[in-house]
C-alpha cells in the first residue's frame, strides 16, 4: 500500500542525499574553526563558535552542533551526527529476520514497541502474513502507550529546557507507571522486544487489562495538571509562540513529518492516511496547528496523549479472546522482492525498506528514522533566534540521538 | 572584657558572618531541596542524619574536599578574585538589616540587633549590593569559557538593568519614610500603624521581582541557565570556590529577602501593629517576626523556581526597561502626589492603601476568570472526535 506513495519515495531520496550533505559540512566546519590566537578578552569577540554539545544538558543525547553566534543571536547551526552510529542497517543484513527484531529497540530507544511494529510490519508484508485479531489490537494498545510514554519523556525534558523543572516530575511519574505495564507484559522497560513477525510473543497477562483501564481513565486530568502548569503560562508561552515557525509546504519539503508537520497545518498521520494494523475501525481525532511554532507543536503533542488514551480505552473494549501468532514459517524466507512499510511512530513517519535476495537474512534493511529527516529542519528553524531558543527548538523537533544516528 | 559598643559591633559582625553561611548551608538549602521535592511528588534528601537534616554537612564535606581546578587558560587573578567578590557583598549588607528593636541594657539603649544602624543605610544597601554582580562577570570572564563568558555577559545586563527599577520602587518608600535609616523605616510604620506594603504594593511587587532578577533566579536564572549555558558563569568552578557562588546567592537571596521585610513588612512588627485586639501577637518576639516573614518570601523563592520556566534574555531586557521602569517612575509620582495632597501627610498613605488593595483583588479575581474562560476555551476547541 505505501510503496507507490510518492512522498516517501521522494523522502528517501532526500535522507540519502543529506545524511552526506551533513557530513561534508560537518567536516568542512571542523575545517574552519580557527584556532583561538588571542587570549580571552571581551573587546574583539564579534563572531563565536560555540560547540554546543555533544556533552550538553540540553541536546537530549550525543547531538553535537557548531553554532556561530553574535553575541547570543544564531548566525549558522550545523548539526554533527554519527556519535552514536552503530551501524544498525548493516546488522540486520548479518541477522536473520527474527533476529532483526532487538536491533529495532536501540533506535528510538524511547518508544522501542513502535519501532519494533514497523519493522515487524515490514516483513510481514514481505511474507504476506496476515496477523491475529487479537494481536492487532493488543499491538495498537503497545503502540499507543509507547507514543504516551514517549510524548511524556519530551514534554518533561523540553520543559527542563526552558527551565521549568517541575512538569518533568509529573511526566515522568506517569511514565514509570506506564513502563511498569510493558515490564508486565514483556519483561522489559525500555528495550522491549515486545512484538514478533506474525503478532505477539505473549499474551497479555491476568489483571493487566483491568489495571491499564484504571490508569488510562485517570490519564486525562493527570494531563490537566501538566497543562495546569504550562499551556496558559505567560513565560512558557513568550519563550514558545512564534519561536521556529516552519510552514506546512517546508515540512514537506523537508520530509518532515509527525507532530511537527502537524502542528504546521497539515493533517498528515499514517494512522488515518495508510491505516494498518485496525487503526481504520477506531475513532480518534488529529490535532493540528495552524502556526507551526513551538508552542504548536506543544499543543499537538499533548493533544494527541488524550487521543492516545481514548484509542488505547477503545481498543481495550474490542478485545476478545483469541490466538496472538500468526500462522507463520518456521524459517522464514521471503521471495526475492523489495518492500516499504511505515507507521506513525510517536516522532512521525518511522518506515522499513527491505530489499530481500530469498534467503533467510535481509539484502538490505533501510530504515526512514522520523528523528533524523526531521533533525535536518534544525538549521532552518534556529536561523536568527537566540541561544535559548536552540534549546528550546532541540526540544521541540524531539529527537532521539540512537534513531539519528542508528 | 567590659563590653563596650565596639566589642559589641565586632560580637554582631561575627555573628552575622558564622551564622548566615551556616543557616545558609544547614537549613536552606535542606528546606529548598525537601520543598522542592515535596512541590515535585518526590521526597528530596533523606539519607544523611535524621530525615536528612545532615544534609548540609554532606554538602559542605564534599564541596570542601573536592579537587579546585583552575583551567589553564584562566585569568587565575579574578579567577580566584570573583567567588570573594561574589559573597562579600551580600555579607555586608546584611551589617544594616535590624532584626529586631533597640534593647535597654543596663542604663544605655542600644541597637542590639543591627550590627550598623547607620543613617544611610538603604543608599550603602544598594551601593554594596551591586558590587557583588562584579562576582559573576569576572569569573565568567576569568574562566575562559564561552558559555561562562555569555553567562557573565547576561549577568551584566541583568543586573545593571534591574538595579534601576528596584532602587526606584525603594526611592517611593523614602518618600512614605523621609529616612534612608533602616531602623527608622521600620519605626515609622510602627508609628504609622500602617505595613508600607500597603500603601507600596506595587513598589513592592517592583522590588520582589527585580530581587529575584538580581539574585539570579528562577524565572530569571539566565546567567546560570542550566539547560542553555550549562551552569553559565560558574561552569568551570568547583570545589570551595564554587561553594563561595553558591553562599553569594543564597545570601543574596536572604539580603532581598530581609529588605523586603523591613522595608514593606514592617521588619521585627507583628501585623498591624496598632490594632489593640491583635496585641496579643506580641506573644512572638520581635526577632520571631523577623525570621517567620523573611522565611515566607526565602519560600517564594523556592516556589518560583519549581513553578516557572526561565525568560528569554531579550524578554528580560524588555520586561526591564518597558514595563518595570516606566511603572516604577509613576509609581514615584503616584505616591508622591498621595502624599502632598492629604494635609497629615499620612492619610494620603492610607487612601492609597485601600486603592491599591481594590485594585489588587479587582486584578485577582481577572485574572481567575480570564485563566476559567481561557481553559474552557481551550477545551472547546480541542478535537473530541473523528467525525471533526
Amino acid at each position: 500500500m505505501s510503496d507507490e506513495r510518492p512522498i516517501s519515495e521522494t523522502e528517501k531520496g532526500l535522507a540519502l542525499r543529506t545524511a552526506e550533505e551533513l557530513r561534508t559540512a560537518a567536516l568542512s566546519a571542523a575545517e574552519s574553526v580557527p584556532v583561538s590566537l588571542h587570549p580571552p578578552t571581551l573587546f574583539d569577540v564579534q563572531e563565536m563558535e560555540l560547540n554546543f554539545g555533544p556533552q550538553h544538558p540540553s541536546t537530549h543525547g550525543v547531538l553535537r552542533l557548531v553554532v556561530r553566534v553574535d553575541g547570543e543571536k544564531i548566525i549558522e547551526t550545523k548539526p554533527d551526527i554519527g556519535y552514536l552510529h552503530r551501524g544498525t542497517e548493516k546488522l540486520f543484513e548479518t541477522e536473520t529476520y527474527p533476529m532483526g527484531i532487538p536491533h529495532t529497540d536501540r533506535l528510538d530507544y524511547v518508544a522501542a514497541a513502535t519501532n519494533n511494529h514497523a519493522y515487524c510490519l515490514t516483513v510481514e508484508k514481505l511474507l504476506g502474513v496476515e496477523i491475529p485479531r487479537r494481536a492487532q489490537l493488543v499491538r495498537v494498545i503497545l503502540d499507543e502507550l509507547q507514543r504516551l510514554s514517549s510524548h511524556l519523556v519530551w514534554l518533561g525534558t523540553s520543559g527542563i529546557d526552558l527551565g521549568a523543572v517541575t512538569p518533568f516530575w509529573y511526566a515522568f511519574r506517569e511514565r514509570e507507571q506506564i513502563l511498569d505495564f510493558f515490564e508486565e507484559y514483556c519483561g522489559a522497560r525500555l528495550t522491549l522486544n515486545c512484538m514478533r513477525i506474525g503478532g505477539l510473543p505473549f499474551d497479555l497477562t491476568a489483571g493487566w487489562i483491568e489495571r491499564l483501564t484504571e490508569f488510562i481513565d485517570d490519564l486525562p486530568s493527570r494531563i490537566d495538571d501538566y497543562e495546569q502548569l504550562l499551556t496558559e503560562n505567560r513565560i512558557w508561552k513568550k519563550r514558545t509562540v512564534d519561536v521556529g515557525v516552519i510552514s506546512g509546504e517546508e515540512c514537506i519539503e523537508w520530509g518532515v513529518t509527525g507532530p511537527v508537520l502537524r502542528a504546521s497545518g497539515v493533517e498528515w498521520d499514517l494512522r488515518r492516511a495508510q491505516p494498518y494494523e485496525c487503526y481504520d475501525e477506531l475513532d480518534f481525532a488529529i490535532p493540528t496547528r495552524v502556526n507551526g511554532d513551538t508552542y504548536d507543536r506543544y499543543v499537538v503533542r499533548v493533544q494527541e496523549m488524550r487521543q492516545s488514551a481514548r484509542i488505547i480505552k477503545q481498543c481495550l473494549d474490542l478485545l476478545e479472546p483469541g490466538e496472538v501468532r500468526g500462522k507463520v514459517p518456521r524459517v522464514i524466507k521471503p521471495l526475492a522482492e523489495e518492500v516499504y512499510a511505515s507507521i506513525e511512530s510517536p516522532k512521525g513517519e518511522l518506515g522499513f525498506y527491505c530489499v530481500s535476495n530469498g534467503t533467510n537474512r535481509p539484502y538490505r534493511m533501510h530504515v526512514r528514522p522520523p528523528s533524523f529527516i526531521n533533525l535536518q529542519a534544525l538549521p532552518r528553524l534556529a536561523k536568527g533566534h537566540l541561544v535559548s531558543d536552540l534549546v528550546a527548538l532541540i526540544g521541540t523537533i524531539d529527537i532521539v540521538l540512537g534513531e539519528v544516528d542508528r | 572584657m567590659k563590653l563596650t559598643p565596639a566589642v559589641l559591633t565586632y560580637l554582631k559582625v561575627l555573628i552575622l558572618v558564622a551564622v548566615v553561611p551556616a543557616i545558609v548551608g544547614f537549613v536552606i538549602v535542606l528546606a529548598e531541596r525537601r520543598l522542592m521535592g515535596f512541590m515535585q511528588v518526590r521526597l528530596g534528601p533523606n539519607r544523611v542524619g535524621p530525615k536528612g537534616l545532615l544534609q548540609g554537612v554532606a554538602d559542605l564535606v564534599k564541596l570542601v574536599t573536592k579537587e579546585d581546578i583552575t583551567p589553564a587558560q584562566a585569568e587565575k587573578a579574578v579567577y580566584f578574585l570573583a567567588p570573594v567578590l561574589a559573597v562579600i557583598p551580600s555579607l555586608t549588607a546584611l551589617a544594616v538589616i535590624p532584626f529586631g528593636p533597640a534593647v535597654q541594657i543596663g542604663k544605655i539603649k542600644t541597637p542590639l540587633w543591627v550590627a550598623a544602624d547607620v543613617n544611610i543605610g538603604l543608599l550603602f544597601l544598594l551601593a554594596i549590593t551591586s558590587i557583588g554582580v562584579y562576582g559573576i562577570i569576572l569569573g565568567g570572564w576569568a574562566s575562559n569559557n564561552k558559555y561562562s563568558l555569555l553567562g557573565g555577559l547576561r549577568s551584566a545586563a541583568q543586573l545593571v538593568s534591574y538595579e534601576v527599577p528596584m532602587g526606584l520602587a525603594l526611592v517611593s518608600v523614602l518618600l512614605m519614610t523621609r529616612s534612608l535609616s533602616m531602623v527608622e523605616i521600620v519605626e515609622r510604620q510602627g508609628r504609622l500603624g500602617l505595613w508600607f506594603v500597603f500603601p507600596g504594593l506595587l513598589a513592592f511587587f517592583l522590588y520582589f521581582v527585580s530581587g529575584v532578577a538580581e539574585t539570579n533566579r528562577n524565572p530569571f536564572d539566565l546567567p546560570e541557565a542550566e539547560s542553555e549555558l550549562v551552569s553559565g558563569f560558574n561552569t568551570e568552578y568547583s570545589g570551595v570556590k564554587f561553594a563561595f557562588f553558591f553562599l553569594g546567592e543564597y545570601a543574596a537571596m536572604i539580603v532581598i529577602s530581609c529588605v523586603a521585610v523591613t522595608v514593606f513588612f514592617g521588619g521585627w512588627l507583628p501585623p498591624f501593629p496598632s490594632v489593640a485586639a491583635l496585641k496579643f501577637l506580641g506573644v512572638i518576639p520581635p526577632f520571631g517576626w523577623f525570621l517567620i516573614k523573611t522565611g515566607f518570601f526565602l519560600f517564594c523563592y523556592i516556589w518560583f523556581r519549581s513553578t516557572f520556566p526561565r525568560y528569554r534574555f531579550d524578554q528580560l531586557m524588555a520586561l526591564g526597561w518597558k514595563w518595570m521602569i516606566p511603572i516604577a517612575l509613576a509609581n514615584i509620582v503616584i505616591v508622591a502626589l498621595a502624599i502632598l495632597a492629604t494635609p497629615g501627610r499620612s492619610h494620603g498613605l492610607f487612601v492609597l492603601s485601600y486603592i491599591f488593595g481594590g485594585l489588587f483583588v479587582l486584578m485577582y479575581l481577572l485574572a481567575k476568570l480570564r485563566q476559567r474562560l481561557t481553559r474552557r476555551e481551550r477545551l472547546a476547541a480541542a478535537p473530541a472526535s473523528a467525525s471533526e
